[in-house]
């Protein structure tokens, strides 16, 4: 589904990505870990497609096409979803807009008929229910004046409208309580199929208790130098990163 | 400077076609008025650039026109009206082609005993005292020159009057329509809205055009809100854009009164809006809100003056402009708080968003505060739409123009969502997308 071929990308003349090699198939979770500043959510950015960040080599594959040449709302359309790790709030845009221009615009997008007001709002209540959140919220600017955790459930609700095929969650379960944390895991776990993939950027093993992955990899200063199963969360969580700096090399050489 | 003086002897003999055609109205007392406005305009000379009230705003193109006072109503056809009136909207219509008064097209039914809403040529030739009374008192004539042109030219305009403990429960439409039919028009509507002790009116002022003439309108509008009224205002200039527009509304907020205005400009290659309120008694409350939407070439310049006279008034000032094009924005706000007005609060914001590289806005809070107990506050922004949300809506598979139209309406939107006729909120957001959602 997403191939990732020495991936280098750049924001203001400084290279964050050094090389990543990534490759994600239909039906897989994979988590992505790493240290604070390691370049998962410039990853997660270069592939959701923020002009900010220059790609300077390589190249990305998505279902047979070639991702980096596509607008950001295309690449939406061909069924990527980023859940950004800080949601931008929009004053003045109602949460509810937001999500039916969204969908009828991929659905339009995809030969698909638009949902009226009525269709829409049924479905929405379905997905409503699923990330239990509250009603008052939809009718709200988006993400404006959310608790941080309604901001990461928000973002969860979007994708479980949209159902992408490939979703990218960035630190969705930093902050929340385990109670939104087990929202949010089941939210994900719902989208999980043999056609769809998951990439979830995560610090915490805890959330991996919830949202099992097939796959798990370490990023560290730009490139991914460590990949393993489940039990390297747990090996992570225990050891920190900074044994891997010597892994580094090795990968290296 | 010669050509300032050539186009102000213009208009100076225009006076003698204008006095003609008065036809004996001129033996009214009003017509001391503008003998003495004309001759105080003969001395006073046309802003340049290094009058600080019109620092930003050259006029000169105005000036390089000679155009002739409209002095006589046009004949146009009642579906040419209708294009510019509200289908949704229930109201009080008063229609003004060319300055003047059209009877045919007006309806005021059903009004409250007592409530006046016509035009003012009709009070002065009646020789109402309400007239004697407010004109010309609010707008002084002897400072300001383009208020001393429409002084002396004084000849119709809209007049409302709504006695003590009134309510007007429909807004009143004045739509003001130019056609000038290739000849270079200098309308000048004069209005005069005086609402009672504890009265409610609702009044829309409406400018338009039928066609995308080059002319001239020079408004000056007096409104007295009495003691406790209620009076909500709306303007909408949406006028040729190769017309000027330049507007004085002055506004006497006696005790506890609440006035609200909120502009919406549209049209017009330099149109002018001066606003200016004064708080006579404590207790008042004064809004005055704007949204602008500029393209091409166009100046739009808002000065506002809010005279907190006395304590225990609120004022809330919100501007927002949407530039696109070469267009220029001018915004410059005055807040007095003068030394017994303590319990002052005083809120203005102006913002801006610039969708080209060639457009530019000059704002500038202006506060002077002589009371000590006094909360006021004021912040100006000019910039792009937000990258992030632009990224953060395309994520979700939206495209360019509609992220765009989107972010825009939202800008919008404070400004959009207090105007309280839902006709014309409905008008306004229509307009966001038809700019912007091509
Ligand atoms: N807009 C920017 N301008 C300059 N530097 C940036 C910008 N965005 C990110 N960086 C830098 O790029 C590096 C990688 O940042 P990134 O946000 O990808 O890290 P991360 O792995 O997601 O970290 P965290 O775990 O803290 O979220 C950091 O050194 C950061 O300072
Ligand atoms: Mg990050």
């Amino acid at each position: 589904m997403l191939q990732i071929k020495n991936i280098h990308a750049s924001i203001e003349g400084k290279e964050i990505l050094k090389g990543i090699n990534l490759k994600v198939n239909a039906g897989e979770v994979h988590a992505i870990m790493g240290p604070n500043g390691s370049g998962k959510s410039t990853l997660a950015q270069v592939l959701a497609g923020r002009q900010e960040y220059e790609v300077t080599k390589g190249e990305v594959i998505y279902n047979n096409k070639d991702l980096l040449s596509l607008s950001p709302e295309d690449r939406a359309r061909e069924g990527i979803f980023l859940a950004f790790q800080y949601p931008i709030e929009i004053p003045g845009v109602s949460n509810t807009n937001l999500l039916k221009t969204a969908l009828n615009e991929i659905r339009k997008y995809n030969g698909q008929e638009e949902l009226d007001a009525m269709e829409f709002l049924a479905l929405l209540k379905s997905k409503m229910k699923l990330v239990e959140m509250d009603q008052s919220l939809l009718n709200r600017a988006v993400n404006e004046g959310f608790s941080g955790g309604e901001k990461k459930r928000n973002e969860i609700l979007q994708m479980a409208v949209l159902e992408p095929k490939l979703a990218i969650l960035d630190e969705t379960d930093s902050g929340l309580d385990i109670d939104a944390l087990r929202i949010v895991a089941s939210g994900v776990n719902k989208l999980r199929s043999e056609d769809r993939a998951i990439i979830v950027v995560t610090h915490y093993q805890r959330l991996l208790n919830y949202i099992v992955p097939d796959f798990v990899h370490v990023l560290y200063n730009g490139r991914i130098v460590k990949s393993g199963t489940k039990e390297l969360a747990l090996e992570l969580e225990e050891k920190g990163y900074d044994w891997l700096k010597d892994q580094k090399e090795l990968v290296m050489n | 400077m010669g050509h300032d003086v050539d186009i102000r002897d213009w208009y100076i003999s225009r006076f003698k076609d204008f006095e003609n055609s008065l036809n004996g109205e001129s033996l009214k007392p009003i017509h001391m008025l503008r003998k003495e406005a004309i001759e105080g305009f003969a001395k006073l000379n046309f802003p340049t650039t290094r009058d600080e009230e019109w620092r930003f705003t050259n006029i000169s193109p105005i000036l390089r026109f000679n155009f002739k006072p409209s002095l006589k109503i046009k004949k146009i056809t009642k579906s040419t009206v209708e294009k510019f009136l509200f289908k949704e909207l229930n109201c009080h219509l008063l229609v003004f082609i060319n300055g003047h008064f059209a009877k045919e097209f007006s309806r005021t039914n059903n009004l409250p005993k007592g409530v006046v809403a016509g035009n003012i040529n009709r009070e002065i030739s009646n020789g109402s005292e309400l007239v004697g009374r407010h004109l010309g008192k609010y707008a002084n004539h002897k400072e300001q020159i383009f208020t001393a042109l429409s002084t002396a030219f004084t000849k119709d305009g809209a007049f409302i009057y709504v006695p003590d403990d009134k309510i007007i429960e429909e807004p009143i439409h004045i739509l003001f329509i130019t056609d000038t039919n290739g000849e270079q028009l200098l309308t000048q509507p004069r209005n005069l809205y005086i609402a009672g002790k504890n009265s409610q009116v609702t009044i829309l002022e409406h400018y338009a055009s039928v066609n995308e003439g080059l002319y001239f309108t020079n408004v000056v509008t007096e409104v007295v809100a009495g003691e406790n009224s209620i009076v909500d205002h709306i303007k909408l200039q949406e006028e040729s854009v190769k017309s000027f527009h330049i507007s004085r509304t002055e506004i006497d907020q006696e005790r506890s009164s609440n006035f609200a205005s909120h502009s919406i400009s549209l049209g017009g290659e330099i149109t002018r809006n001066d606003f200016n309120s004064r708080f006579n008694g404590q207790g008042g409350e004064c809004t005055l809100n704007g949204l602008y939407l500029l393209n091409g070439n166009q100046l739009y310049d808002t000065h506002t003056m809010i005279d907190h006279a006395n304590p225990y008034c609120n004022s809330h000032e919100h501007y927002k402009g949407i530039l696109d094009g070469q267009s220029r924005g001018v915004f410059n706000g005055k807040i007095m708080v003068r030394r017994d007005a303590q319990k002052t609060n005083a809120f203005q914001e102006n913002n801006n968003i610039i969708l080209s590289s060639d457009a530019l806005v000059n704002t500038k809070p202006q506060l002077e505060i002589f009371a000590d107990d006094v909360k006021c506050s004021h912040g100006a922004t000019i910039g792009q739409l937000d990258a992030d949300s632009m990224f953060y809506l395309k994520a979700r598979g939206i495209g360019e123009e509609k992220a765009r139209t989107i972010l825009i309406h939202a800008f919008a939107s404070d400004v959009v969502r207090t105007v309280k006729i839902e006709a014309l909120r409905n008008y306004f957001e229509k307009i966001l997308n038809d700019r912007f959602n091509k």
